[in-house]
């Protein structure tokens, strides 16, 4: 027994190291190696040259990768300026936006995926809308955005903007497209509340907003938890390309800035970040959510 | 107490409308504990869903206490076969909802002690902060025998509700029941298909033929004194007479239609309730 345990605990940490190992090494054999070489030039004097060559010449090496990103990661809430900030500073700002986004995204979508779920009528109405917008990418609706809420400007005291129009379309964009699988799980989780349910309220005649709070919503929970979890996800994907059209600092813009910048070591920084936070995201809503399937 | 006159149950199919129940003739009088017996998939639990409320009538009446009945209310009270619990409620709480339903007027306290009295009747004293995944099938039964008491409706109906539990817990459930309506003789419609379960429980069984058009077949009286003791019903003759004749009944007549057989001939018990309906039966004419 004990021995089997040591084995599995062994193995779930062995493999997965096994395979960063692997991906590490196949990163390393297609990136750019600096090749330094000597040589006189015209006016007689020693030069070093450098010279990348490689499979993929300027991919940085795992190693000039770490060298160059260090800084950010060893002091992740410095800021040296407005363009040159830790990297979780970075992704601190983005989690302020996604947050906001997806707040409006839950507080809009469970009510459509509720109306979806008890009314065939609206589902009859609104399923081919829905259908059509889901799809759409959040590069697509980001313009939109903009010229909706062009007229937005909120300036504090000292006569700058705190909240522009862009923000307003930051905001939209992630909303909109965040919204999607809380409505669809939603009204899955409201057509799917057992009809037993459904019956002790007819029988007890219960009023309209009590069977919704006592019987519907707690039936539903677990598909709005799930909704909850995917929709956090997107909320999260679609930021980074809110940030790079935008402009807005965080931790999408610093991957674009960085890009512009010629650094490319920090757009591997900046990918593996935004991955490691979309995982904790993932992995803390699921324990959210797992408490409420035990109901 | 309740009158059914006439029910009919249809449905619309692709290849036209589908008669589950047909002509369905029934009074049951006050304090009395009535059960109808039949196959599985005759339609006896769509007539206790239509006595429910919760299946429209197709056709025909049913007066409840004088009145004409439409859709569910608490003055039904109903056991599931499955006891339907809200599973993020404790027993305590989901006996309370139908409580705070019924009693409105009531103060909390009072509520409270309701609902302690009869979950403490069926047996949950200890266990009635619970929630439904933590007690037993049977326990859980027994919290639904009780949200449907709690109510103190005018009519119980109980749709197989100890169908899903092995036949100890059964037996227990079947004097929980009993006692609980040896206090308080409500007016009962059991659906069950065991025919054990209905002599004992029951004042009359109402014997329903095979569906579709699923009318009634017989009835039996069943004559033995309350409050009944199990042991002593099994030891009486007639028990076993009263027994074969619901046997019987299953094997070897539900396929007989009383409306369309004109050499139909009633049982005592069922020409006395066929004498108090304006119904013309074939043989019942004759």
């Amino acid at each position: 027994m004990m021995h089997l345990i040591q084995r599995f605990k062994l193995e779930s940490i062995l493999l997965p190291f096994c395979a960063i190992l692997v991906c590490g090494l196949l990163w390393y054999s297609i990136a750019g190696k600096s090749i330094i070489t000597e040589k006189i030039d015209d006016f007689g004097d020693k030069i070093k040259v450098t010279k990348r060559a490689g499979l993929s010449a300027d991919l940085p090496t795992p190693v000039e990768t770490w060298t160059a990103s260090k800084l950010y990661i060893e002091q992740p809430f410095a800021k040296r300026g407005e363009l040159d900030q830790g990297i979780l500073r970075f992704t601190w700002m983005s989690l302020v936006l996604v947050v906001q986004g997806y707040f409006i995204a839950l507080v809009i979508g469970t009510p459509i995926g509720f109306f979806l779920g008890l009314s065939k009528k609206f589902t009859i109405a609104f399923d081919p809308i829905i259908q059509v917008l889901r799809p759409v990418s959040p590069l697509a609706w980001l313009p939109l955005g903009m010229i909706l809420f062009s007229g937005v400007k909120i300036v504090n005291g000292d006569g700058r903007t705190v909240f522009g129009a862009s923000d307003a379309a930051a905001l939209f964009t992630i909303a909109i497209c965040a919204m999607w699988p809380t409505v669809m799980n939603t009204a899955v989780g409201v057509r799917a509340v057992p009809q037993d349910y459904l019956n002790v309220a007819k029988v007890l005649k219960l009023s309209k907003s009590k069977t919704l709070w006592k019987v519907l919503v707690p039936a539903t929970l677990p598909y709005m938890f799930t909704g909850f979890r995917l929709s956090l996800g997107i909320a999260w994907l679609v930021i980074v390309a809110v940030e790079m059209l935008t402009g807005r600092p965080g931790i999408g813009g610093f991957l674009w800035q960085q890009y512009n910048a010629n650094s490319y070591a920090h757009i591997i920084l900046c990918i593996l970040t935004i991955g490691v936070v979309g995982y904790v995201l993932d992995r803390l809503m699921s324990v959210v959510e797992s408490r409420f399937k035990t109901a | 107490m309740l009158e059914l006159d006439r029910l009919w149950k249809t449905y619309d199919t692709p290849k036209g409308p589908a008669t589950i129940v047909k002509n369905f003739n029934l009074k049951l009088k006050e304090g009395e504990f009535a059960t109808l017996i039949g196959h599985s998939g005759c339609g006896k639990s769509t007539v206790l869903m239509m006595v429910a409320g919760l299946s429209d009538l197709s056709q025909g009446n049913m007066i409840l206490a004088g009145r004409e009945a439409s859709g569910p209310g608490p003055d039904r009270g109903i056991v599931f076969q499955s006891p339907c619990l809200l599973p993020w409620m404790t027993a305590f709480e989901n006996v309370m909802l139908g409580a705070n339903q019924v009693y409105y007027t009531a103060s909390k306290a009072e509520r409270r002690q309701m609902v302690e009295y009869y979950l403490t009747i069926v047996g949950l004293g200890d266990a009635m902060h619970k929630y439904p995944s933590e007690l037993s099938q049977g326990m859980r039964q027994r919290v639904g025998i009780a949200r449907a008491f709690v109510l103190q409706p005018k009519m119980l109906l109980l749709d197989e509700p100890f169908g899903m539990l092995d036949s100890l817990t059964r037996y227990e459930l079947q004097e929980v029941l009993l006692e609980l309506w040896r206090r308080n003789r409500i007016t009962t419609l059991m659906v069950t298909h065991d025919v054990d379960e209905a002599i004992f429980l029951s004042d009359r069984v109402v014997m329903m033929t095979d569906g579709p058009e699923a009318e009634v077949g017989d009835i039996l009286q069943i004559p033995f004194e309350r409050p009944r003791n199990r042991k002593q019903i099994m030891e009486d003759p007639r028990y076993y007479e009263l027994r074969e004749r619901l046997i019987t009944f299953l094997n070897d007549k539900s396929h007989i239609r009383p409306s369309r057989d004109p050499k139909f001939v009633p049982s005592p018990d069922m020409a006395a309730e066929l004498a108090t309906h304006a119904v013309n039966f074939p043989a019942a004419a004759a």
